[in-house]
């Protein structure tokens, strides 16, 4: 009888584990002020991405009015956006 | 036709070709800045340097703003006085030019939130019966400029 006690005390704490590692997610937004060419080249300065990509992504937050840009542990999100905020752009994060 | 006004040398540096009136205007804008981000930090024309990271959780927020808020105050003022400093330079060093990048577009930030800018909004047609006339003008200035600028330092990254 004690297998199903072990096994309501395991799960919660795999579910939480799991939350805690469910990757975030950076995202730039659309604004009046900003630069098209100025966004490309914060995206190829900070995330190393070809001019190519780098254009992509900007024309989509263009049109779109949003991109995700990058992600990974809550730490790297928090950093890419610092590194975004310091250069201007607007910036969130959110878990995926 | 002119010259480009930003260029990068064979020597990895960037000359400038500004007109004494274009570095006088560069000159003074940094310390209008620095006033209202020492006298006014709660203007809301300054909202845009410091946007939200968590839109949703306002604990992760504090935090957040707990721990850049400094860093990125920081980073900012460096960027304005190289910008101040450097006004009257002919030729920029790599890091100058990434600190006027910087510097121009927090102005930029800065101006384009008090003028209520938007996409539709056309520079080229200045009323200049308009209050906003010398404002709009300057920030159509810096925009150019910032162009210029870009133009100049994404030639270092690789080409495709």
């Amino acid at each position: 009888m004690t297998a199903p006690a072990e096994v309501e005390v395991e799960r919660p704490a795999g579910e939480s584990r799991a939350e805690e590692e469910r990757p975030w997610i950076v995202i730039v937004w659309n604004d009046p002020i900003n630069l098209m060419s100025y966004v490309t080249f914060v995206f190829q300065k900070l995330f190393g991405y070809s001019l190519e990509k780098a254009t992509q992504l900007m024309l989509q937050v263009h049109h779109e009015g949003k991109a995700v840009v990058s992600g990974g542990t809550r730490e790297k999100a928090e950093h890419d956006v610092a590194r975004l905020h310091a250069h201007g752009l607007w910036a969130t994060m959110r878990q995926d | 036709m002119r010259f480009p006004a930003v260029e990068r040398t064979p020597a990895g540096e960037f000359r400038l070709r500004l007109s004494g009136e274009e570095r006088r205007l560069l000159r003074e804008l940094p310390g209008s800045l620095r006033s209202l981000l020492d006298d006014e930090p709660r203007d809301p024309s300054l909202r845009r340097l410091f946007p939200p990271a968590y839109e949703a959780d306002e604990d992760a927020e504090a935090e957040y703003r707990a721990l850049v808020r400094d860093e990125l105050l920081e980073g900012r003022r460096a960027a304005l006085a190289t910008l101040e400093r450097t006004a009257e330079s002919e030729v920029l060093a790599e890091e100058e030019l990434h600190a006027w990048l910087g510097a121009l577009n927090d102005l930029r930030l800065v101006l384009g939130t008090r003028l209520g800018v938007t996409e539709e909004t056309y520079v080229e047609e200045l009323d200049p019966a308009d209050p906003r006339a010398h404002e709009l003008a300057v920030y159509g200035y810096l925009t150019w400029l910032q162009d210029e600028l870009v133009s100049a330092a994404a030639d270092v990254f690789p080409s495709p």
